[in-house]
């Protein structure tokens, strides 16, 4: 740990590009298997550990020291995690390598991790603690970057950058492979295997915006609220990044299982059960993790919704229109039920489209993705190409004043309600709400009207002011039609409150204030 | 008699009037005491001005010969009116001093000056001197301020030379103490070749040689090309020209201030060594728990930290809100 800090200390009083270069080569020659591959990580910003937070510091540090003094000396310093590291009461130095402080960041729970931070600095000396701390709030800071480790690697006398970027993305700390190779070893050729290719993105819109643009020339899907990923199995390799490259193949041994194909794919990663997608907290319990126990995997099950291919037996596609994409894609056997398609959605106008975004089947989904079907796989954020119309509706709570049967599938149960918002003692109507709950909730909304009818007007029930429903809609309009002059786009019930009481729920003035 | 009408502050500096002195005064007084010869505690133009041996010679070296109207050599204890006065080494400079204040009745003061305890080979170590009132500096009054063994220091600048070894390293020290302590560090950790030392370094370094100190070969600093890898100038040298005769040097500096980072990029120094000729946190706190004394003053620095640390010991003290002092050594 000694020779890392004075390396990040000298690092960061140092301004020139080669001055560091030298700095970080000479330590990587000098510093032993695996503390160099966790510097080099820890630099350039590759190293994912479990972060600490400020507020966790300022209690062990309080543990130490008199708050007052720790006041003034943070006051003085203005870093806490220099603070610290400067107060910390100097214990026995033993000089703990930076492998086992790695090991403590990456391992540690959240329970324990405070306890085994503060013995972590007991044992370090002041500027070993500073490192560890920067370590420890993911702050290093040192303008350090992995081009630069690339280049310092290079300096080592082995391969060139070239070389060396090939297959940067195949290689994970703390490095040892490569290593080896700079030393003179065995290239690692599989980590030259699945590369990880520039992800193409999407840029937000709305309705205003796709009313200049033609509907039949895009494709649309869900949206679907889990992670972007991309899957690649090249040659018995199977690699799993994110849509920044970061290798995540660890946290899904199952996903990894199913990829029997040959190709590059671009997809959602999600927790799914019997064909249900789960929300995504269900997910973020997978996320992080450097290895799954079966429990996990067999409780959170994990699946690759497909919807673009970058390169399939050998093809590289991305230059090809999305629709051929689409063709190919729609033709692969996966043969795995952990991995699908996603499905096109059918629409002729952006209303439509604006309806099935209003009411999607499933709560896990976002809203829509629009994508133009003579588009190129291109990397990065061009506008045009790719849009994500997000579900970003507005709420009120509002109180259910009338309901009136449903027709078809619904003709049994009141399933048209009139919703209203106080204004004064009064229940103004303001929408009428057809759908958002599921076959259960009708059910019990129909319990509810046929309890607490007070009036029929042929159809109509009028009904006792009792039930809050979270009404969520698109947007609002002034309407001289409508009784409170405003009226709702794509109203519907998003949760109902039978908790909460009638008199708390919203006012006009709420819904008018949000015109 | 009570100690703060012994001594107290005034606008011209801590005064004794029993004994009709001003112990560091910041202008002319008809008496001074003076602990060290940095400029902040050591001003011309008074009358009679009692310090030790070096110091006023380092006062004359610095200030010619007129710098008081008569001076007298502190030796042993002194009688000055009604009170008796001694001075004990301090540790922080070659020949600074504590100056003891012993009235008939009443409390024992000792003003300390600056005082630093870590072992610095250019003078003598600090005594404690046991008294009902200490006076101590607050330069560092901070529990941010441990500074490491100073010869770890000379090890990192030598470590860099290595490092950089066709870079001259340019190492900023203040000329009374600093630029001494830092070429004593660096021949203490082995480093025998000569050290190119800036023009307005040499009269003091002589000083010291002549004192037996060992500094090795100094060269100076001031040809075109200088022929060394090491360079010692104070910190005002670095916006001048002089500077500039060399390429892609590696600036340093030496200053207990370069233990917090955001003090150092203020610098702007590559490589920051923390050596120190004050008091750190510990050795501060340290001294007040062997010395016990039944109050404790503050004189300049970072009063607060060391006001607190007072309370929570319960050991009366109060800051002497004296201004004019300004660390010239660090
Ligand atoms: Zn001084
Ligand atoms: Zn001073």
């Amino acid at each position: 740990m000694k020779a890392f800090a004075s390396l990040l200390e000298r690092l960061a009083f140092t301004p020139s590009r080669n001055a560091k270069l030298q700095l970080v080569r000479h330590y990587l020659e000098r510093t032993p298997d695996p503390d160099r591959g966790w510097a080099l990580a820890a630099m350039t910003g590759d190293l994912q550990l479990r972060t600490v937070t400020p507020s966790m510091l300022r209690g062990l540090a309080a543990e130490r020291l008199d708050e007052k003094l720790l006041a003034l000396s943070y006051d003085f310093v203005g870093d806490l995690a220099e603070t610290i590291a400067l107060v910390w009461p100097d214990g026995a130095e033993d000089d703990p390598s930076l492998s086992q402080a790695v090991d403590l960041l990456r391992t540690t729970g959240k329970v324990a991790l405070p306890a085994a931070i503060s013995a972590m600095l007991d044992r370090l000396g002041p500027s070993e603690r500073l490192a560890f701390l920067k370590l420890a709030t993911g702050n290093l800071r040192v303008g350090f970057s992995a081009r630069m480790a690339r280049m310092a690697l290079a300096g080592m006398g082995g391969p060139s950058v070239p070389d060396l970027e090939e297959l940067w993305h195949g290689l994970s700390p703390p490095y040892v492979p490569l290593f080896d190779w700079i030393a003179g070893g065995a290239r690692p050729e599989n980590a030259a295997r699945a590369p990880f290719r520039p992800v193409m993105l999407a840029t937000p819109t709305d309705l205003e915006e796709l009313r200049a643009l033609s509907p039949d020339d895009f494709y649309a899907e869900w949206k679907w609220d889990g992670i972007r990923v991309q899957a690649v199995s090249d040659e018995g390799i199977r690699r799993l990044y994110s849509r920044t490259g970061e290798d995540i193949s660890e946290a899904f041994p199952d996903v990894i299982d199913a990829m029997d194909f040959d190709g590059t794919a671009d997809g959602e990663l999600l927790v799914r059960r019997d064909g249900e997608i789960a929300p995504f907290g269900e997910l973020q319990k997978r996320l992080n993790r450097k290895s799954v126990g079966k429990g996990l995997l067999a409780s959170h099950p994990a699946g690759l919704r497909l919807y673009d291919l970058l390169i399939w037996l050998g093809r590289d596609l991305r230059s090809e229109p999305l629709h051929q994409r689409r063709a190919v894609l729609d033709a692969a056997d996966f043969g795995d039920a952990r991995i699908d398609v996603s499905s096109l959605l059918k629409f002729a106008t952006w209303d439509d489209l604006a309806k099935l975004r209003a009411d999607p089947p499933a709560t896990v989904i976002e809203g829509v993705m629009i994508k133009r079907r003579d588009s190129a796989y291109v990397s990065g954020r061009p506008r045009g190409p790719w849009f994500k119309w997000k579900r970003d509706p507005m709420v009120v709570d509002a109180v259910l004043i009338y309901a009136q049967r449903g027709h078809g599938k619904r003709s049994g149960f009141h399933s048209d309600f009139t919703f209203g918002l106080w204004d004064g003692p009064e229940l103004v109507p303001v929408g009428k709400a057809y759908f958002g709950f599921t076959d259960a909730e009708l059910r019990e909304l129909d319990k509810f009207v046929r309890a607490n009818t007070t009036e029929r007007y042929g159809p109509v029930r009028a009904l006792a002011p009792k039930l809050v429903v979270e009404v969520a809609f698109e947007g609002l309009n002034r309407s001289s039609r409508h009784r409170s002059g405003v009226a709702m786009r794509f109203p519907r019930i998003s949760r109902i409150r039978w908790d909460k009481p009638a008199a708390e729920a919203d006012h006009l003035a709420t819904l008018e204030a949000l015109l | 008699m009570r100690a703060d009408s012994i001594l107290f502050p005034t606008e011209s500096g801590l005064y004794c009037p029993e004994g009709g002195f001003h112990i560091d005064p910041l202008r002319p007084v008809e008496r001074a005491l003076i602990t060290h010869g940095h400029s902040d505690h050591a001003r011309s133009g008074h009358g009679a001005v009692m310090a030790t041996r070096e110091t006023l010679d380092i006062m004359r070296l610095r200030m010619g010969p007129d710098f008081a109207a008569s001076t007298q050599i502190a030796d042993g204890p002194t009688r000055i009116g009604g009170v008796t006065v001694s001075f004990h080494p301090a540790g922080h400079v070659l020949g600074s001093a504590q100056i003891a204040v012993t009235p008939d009745r009443g409390p024992k003061i000792v003003v300390s000056g600056d005082y630093c305890r870590a072992p610095n080979p250019t003078c003598l170590p600090f005594e404690p001197v046991p008294c009902d009132v200490f006076v101590t500096e607050a330069t560092f009054g901070l529990p941010v301020f441990r500074f490491p063994e100073p010869l770890t220091q000379a090890a990192k600048l030598l470590a860099s030379m290595a490092e950089f070894p066709d870079r001259q390293h340019l190492i900023g020290a203040y000329a009374l103490g600093k630029a001494q302590h830092v070429i004593s560090l660096v021949r203490e950790a082995g480093y025998a070749a000569p050290i190119a030392i800036h023009g307005a370094l040499k009269t003091l370094c002589d000083y010291y040689i002549g004192q037996g100190v060992d500094l090795g070969e100094l060269i100076p600093a001031t040809a075109d090309e200088v022929p060394a890898q090491l360079v010692i100038a104070p910190p005002s040298a670095f916006a001048s020209l002089w500077v500039q005769r060399f390429r892609d040097p590696v600036i340093g500096f030496a200053s207990g201030w370069m233990a917090v980072r955001a003090r150092a990029r203020q610098r702007g120094v590559e490589l920051p060594l923390i050596i120190s000729d004050h008091v750190d946190w510990p050795s501060l706190t340290a001294t007040l728990t062997e010395l016990a004394p039944s109050e404790v003053w503050v004189t300049h620095g970072t009063e607060d930290g060391v006001i607190r640390w007072c309370e929570l010991a319960q050991t009366p003290a109060r800051p002497l809100r004296l201004v004019g002092y300004e660390d010239e050594a660090e």
